[in-house]
């Protein structure tokens, strides 16, 4: 008998539910263990505090962070990506006024470079090249006098492309300028170490990780160089001086034990995540014809597939795909009415970004999910095309590129 | 974003899904959007005697509001002269499957296509009238 559950969960780039190791390590914090972290002169104060000390300790060592002191607790990583950027901005203005970003990052660190711009800062929006890669070599290039910072992501949440940010590190440290890293995506899943990576400063959060959400951390490194920053919420001076507001204390003990985790499993999770992802990727790719990849194959998260399904509609494909939730680049899916940004700079042109469907598979995806979704795939995509002139006309033999489209 | 109950309905089961003859004289064919604005409609009907229209075909490419719009499209202009046909409003298929406001775009190029696919037909006739 099938043991399938419906729906399927295809969209671990999106949240993760928390893994129930995690959850029974909360429990306590919500009821018996309440206290406030910040409460010095009482046992429940310090049961909080020495948890969430036990925590940045666990996280700390997930990064491979010198000190558990580097670990400052957010609401999540858009906060950790908007303290990082506004934070050094404020603090080293005086020294320049010049960020390096890349086109492909997510939207927490392009507003806020965007906000940066109006307050008078200068940004470069590296380009990448096909497979969404920002090279070394660009970065360098880009550097001036005026360079604070650059930020560059681990990984990419749309088309999962890995960065050599040991390789951008190697050039930010030699030019003095800091690194920020948006690691939301890629920690846990791709080696990632602040150390050997020179990395100075980086965001991620605890719900890409099969922990809960609105909990997330910034790294802040103390030493060589000592990163200062200003802080951007104001209040009772927590997490030094850098975050202010009372810790999210269960938030924080799951956000440990989930890196924990992510450790302990780094190897077997990701061997069998990638596994799964070559299944699914082999059994539609070989069954329907033009069918493109979005990203780098070389590079790649092990639990990302983005697939571009020509002459069908993203948005129709998922429709047609109900029982299974997974994302697409289309316009249709965004209340913007653009397909997405991310596709476009890679080159992807605006009708097979319109067709790109995002497979993220995760710590609890199966290889009967996987073989499920496959097949349902073929059979939907198999009947939207059908339905769809543009692949009748490719049948054809027309080239849709010569045909005189009427826009709207 | 939730569908409404008819778009999934149309969408499950498509009606009037095909391909009539282009060359057809009595055939009209419109084709409305572009691939890279992410919807293709393809509306055709076949004219008979009286201007009335016996059959009519789709196919689109687009999301779900637009296979449904077009798809009711077709649903409502078999047996209506063109000239009734060409009353259509997007407003009437906007009404019909609940579209949201982002969606209101499918219904219009459904009312386009109608209308580009009697265009065709009459251009069809005329032309077929001054070659005789």
């Amino acid at each position: 008998m099938s043991s399938l559950q419906f729906p399927i969960f295809m969209d671990y780039h999106s949240t993760t539910p928390v893994d129930p190791r995690v959850l029974e390590e909360m429990l306590p914090y919500f009821t018996t263990k309440f206290g406030n972290a910040a409460s010095r002169n009482h046992a429940f104060g310090w049961t909080a505090e020495e948890a969430c000390e036990h925590a940045r300790e666990r996280l700390a060592k997930f990064i491979n962070a010198q000190s558990e002191k580097e670990i400052v607790f957010t609401s999540g990583a858009t906060e950790s990506n908007n303290l990082a950027l506004k934070g050094i901005a404020e603090f080293y203005k005086d020294k320049g006024n010049h960020i390096i970003t890349a086109v492909t990052e997510h939207k927490a660190i392009l507003d806020t470079c965007k906000r940066l711009e109006k307050e008078g800062f200068e940004v470069t929006y590296l380009k990448v090249d096909r497979e969404g890669y920002v090279t070394p070599e660009s970065v360098r290039a880009a550097i001036t006098d005026k360079t604070i910072l650059v930020s560059i992501m681990l990984a990419n949440n749309e088309v999962g492309t890995v960065q050599d940010l040991t390789a951008i590190g190697k050039i930010t440290r030699e030019k003095g300028v800091l690194l920020h890293s948006d690691a939301t995506q890629g920690v846990g899943k791709t080696p990632f170490d602040v150390q050997a990576m020179n990395v100075d400063l980086c965001s991620f959060t605890a719900h890409k990780m099969y922990g809960p959400k609105g909990v997330g951390a910034l790294y802040v490194r103390r030493n060589k160089p000592r990163v200062r920053l200003v802080a951007q919420m104001d209040g009772g001076g927590h997490e030094r001086g850098m975050r202010s507001g009372t810790l999210n204390v269960p938030g924080i003990v799951g956000f440990g034990k989930a890196a924990e985790l992510m450790t302990a499993d780094f190897e077997k999770d990701n061997a069998r995540i990638l596994g799964l992802r070559e299944r699914l990727r082999t059994k539609i790719m070989t069954v329907l014809e033009e069918t493109y990849i979005n990203g780098s194959m070389a590079h790649r998260l092990p639990g990302n597939l983005n697939i571009s399904f020509s002459f069908v509609e993203g948005e129709a494909l998922m429709m047609a795909i109900k029982d299974v939730a997974v994302s697409s680049g289309s316009a249709c899916t965004s209340a913007s009415l653009e397909p997405s940004y991310v596709l476009r700079a890679l080159g992807v042109g605006d009708e097979l970004a319109h067709s790109s469907i995002r497979f993220g598979l995760g710590r609890f995806t199966t290889e009967e999910e996987v073989d499920y979704v496959a097949e349902l795939v073929i059979a939907k995509v198999n009947k939207l095309r059908d339905v769809s002139p543009l692949y009748e006309m490719h049948k054809e033999g027309i080239d849709l590129k010569s045909v005189a489209w009427v826009a709207h | 974003m939730a569908y409404s109950e008819k778009v999934i309905e149309h969408t499950e089961n498509p009606r009037n899904v095909g391909t009539l003859d282009k060359a057809d004289p009595t055939v009209g064919t419109g084709l409305v959007g572009a691939p890279a604005c992410g919807d293709v409609m393809r509306l055709q009907i076949k004219v008979g005697a009286g201007g009335v229209i016996e059959d009519a075909k789709f196919k689109t490419f687009g999301c779900g509001s637009a296979i449904a719009s077009s798809s009711l499209a077709t649903e409502w202009i078999k047996g209506k002269t063109i000239d009734e046909a060409e009353t259509i409003k997007n407003v009437d298929i906007v009404n019909e499957l609940n579209l949201p406001p982002v969606k209101i775009h499918c219904s219009v190029l459904a009312e386009d296509a109608i209308k580009s696919a009697i265009a065709d037909y009459r251009a069809k006739q005329a032309a077929r009238a001054q070659a005789k």
